[in-house]
């Protein structure tokens, strides 16, 4: 009997670890039962941004229309619970990210500003004439310009890891690039053009055996792949959380406590301050001194939910089904004749750029929008990563784990299509 | 709901395939570049013009089967037209794209530039079919770089 039992209990676990049931998740988002040009959704443009949950919208949805005020504060009833609904998402990112405090989680606008954030407060503050900041060859243009904007101010100069033919970072060169005069390196943790996953808790540790701090621009990983800032021992770790599932204009920076303790504020304003007088301000705690101004309340909860939500299904579970997705699809991709995978590293997380023979990127959008398939088409804000593969643009098909191999089919399909019309 | 045929012609496709005074312009006397950062289209526009008069155009440039087929019947329909009838034209067709409604005369006039009327139920196109005249415009305006006829 016992062991029957437990033989019903170990199928069901194994179940639950291995079996995931994306017909079941497909149904928490309303917008993917929604047809497009009269046929059904197919959205495989997560990169660029994600599909929310129907308890993401419901917590929006509740927040305004019964929980609205503003935070940090009101005595009043109202105020308190926005706060504690505010200060409640910190705690949810910091387990997100298993960083060891609260304090070291401030909310931005989006990963954008995360970086300009880091560039600006600690870039002006600790970056000099003659010092070098190392990015790498596949960056997005978000993680490019400000340190431009930066070298430019300060009169530093910007080093570039370069890439190999599968997108993957030469760790040799980079190991080159470190030296007496570096004081940064800002890489991607997942390419949004390729889908690299980058080894980033080597590129840390080299970096760091010269003292150098570590931005990571965690846009792309943060919704695929389980994040240990602790783990990584990464300095700064940046995201979106409209690309997890959240609302837009809300994203986290992760900064160790000790090295945001010595940066400068970013903008001055509300919350931000401890007391102000004409002669002097004193500035508020951490993470605050990095949050002036009222914050996008209803977004940092709902970024909360969109988390809540992602913890239930497990992010291990999602890379793995993801996995099985990416492999799906670049092998069907891979056996159409005149299609060309721009991206093919070992490690690979959740994107599928690609190229047609004698068809731009742009007529590709098109006639797969027609079928009711949402890619995105051109350079992905990422033009120096075109310009070291050849081509202008590519066409960029991107999965979440709402996907499925049936909606990898009709992308095939119309991918046929395309073929056809242009030959 | 818009039968994808409407945006692509065969004319289109044909002029995508075998596109028309495709080449650089020895003795241009007017260069343009143009670039669309959203799509990464890049075409540039040579003009050899005399007296007013534009005697030889061509391009060169990389895009869509909309932005090649358009500067491709731009080249085709401009040969021999003055500046001012250049630029009416570009008026009429920048009307045609954006689905300002025109009398059956004036879409006669433009000839197979007619296949490109189907891009106004694609706004996202529209950019991709109107870049080879701005870049011409900028041309004949001498607002952008100017090749030295030295």
């Amino acid at each position: 009997m016992t062991a029957i039992s437990d033989l019903v209990a170990s199928k069901i676990c194994q179940d639950l670890t291995t079996h995931f049931d994306v017909a079941r998740v497909r149904q928490d988002f309303p917008i993917l039962g929604e047809k497009v040009r009269g046929k059904p959704l197919v959205y495989l443009d997560n990169a660029a941004t994600s599909q929310k949950p129907q308890v993401v919208i419901d917590t929006i949805v509740r927040y305004y229309s019964s929980e609205n005020s503003n935070i940090h504060r009101g005595i009043h009833f109202l105020s308190e619970q926005a706060t504690r609904a505010y200060e409640d998402a910190r705690l949810k990112v910091k387990c997100l990210l298993n960083a060891s405090d609260t304090r070291e989680i401030i909310f931005v606008r989006g990963a954008t500003e995360g970086i300009n954030l880091v560039a600006q407060s600690y870039g002006r503050a600790f970056i000099k004439t003659g010092n070098e900041i190392i990015i790498s060859a596949m960056e997005h243009h978000s993680n490019i310009v400000p340190w431009q904007i930066l070298c430019d101010q300060v009169g530093a100069r910007l080093r570039v890891i370069p890439i190999n033919d599968r997108g993957e970072l030469l760790i040799d060169e980079y190991e080159r690039l470190l030296n007496t005069k570096t004081r940064f390196v800002s890489v991607a943790h997942v390419s949004n053009a390729l889908g690299t996953i980058n080894p980033i808790r080597q590129i840390i540790e080299m970096a760091h055996r010269w003292n150098v701090p570590v931005l990571v621009d965690g846009a792309q990983a943060a919704p695929h792949l389980t994040v240990d800032v602790q783990n990584l021992n990464c300095d700064f770790y940046v995201f979106s959380s409209h690309k997890l599932f959240g609302p837009t204009g809300v994203g986290v920076l992760y900064g160790k406590a000790d090295i945001l303790e010595r940066m400068p504020p970013y903008q001055g304003g509300g919350d931000m301050i401890r007391s102000v007088t004409f002669e002097k301000t004193l500035y508020n705690v951490l993470p605050y001194k990095f949050e002036a101004g009222t914050p996008h309340i209803a977004g940092v909860i709902g970024l909360g939910s969109a988390i809540d939500y992602l913890s239930r299904i497990g992010l291990e579970k999602i890379a793995a089904y993801e996995r099985e997705l990416l492999d799906y699809a670049t092998d069907a991709l891979c056996a159409i004749e005149g299609v060309r995978v721009i991206g093919t590293a070992k490690e690979k997380a959740g994107i599928l750029s690609f190229v047609i023979d004698g068809v731009h990127p742009h007529d590709i959008g098109t006639i797969l929008d027609y079928d009711g398939i949402a890619i995105r088409t051109g350079h992905h804000c990422a033009m120096p990563v075109m310009e070291r593969f050849g081509v202008p643009a590519t066409a960029r098909a991107s999965f979440a784990f709402y996907n499925t191999k049936e909606e990898v089919d009709v992308l095939v399909q119309a991918i046929h299509k395309v073929i056809e019309v242009f030959s | 709901m818009f039968d994808l045929g409407e945006l692509y012609h065969d004319i289109i496709f044909d002029h995508n395939r075998k596109p028309r005074n495709f080449k650089k312009l020895e003795g241009a006397n007017r260069m343009a570049e143009g670039y669309n950062p959203l799509c990464g289209d890049q075409v540039t526009i040579y003009v050899y013009l005399e007296d007013e008069v534009i005697r030889e155009i061509s391009f060169q440039g990389s895009g869509c089967a909309i932005s090649k087929a358009s500067a491709s019947m731009m080249t085709e329909s401009l040969k021999g037209k003055t500046i001012a009838e250049a630029k009416a034209l570009f008026d009429r067709v920048h009307k045609m794209l954006i689905g300002e409604k025109d009398t059956m005369d004036d879409l006669n006039e433009l000839g197979e530039l007619v296949s490109l009327s189907g891009v106004c139920n694609f706004p996202n196109r529209v950019k991709c079919a109107s870049l080879a005249w701005h870049t011409l415009n900028a041309a004949l305006n001498e607002d952008e770089m100017v090749i030295s006829t030295e």
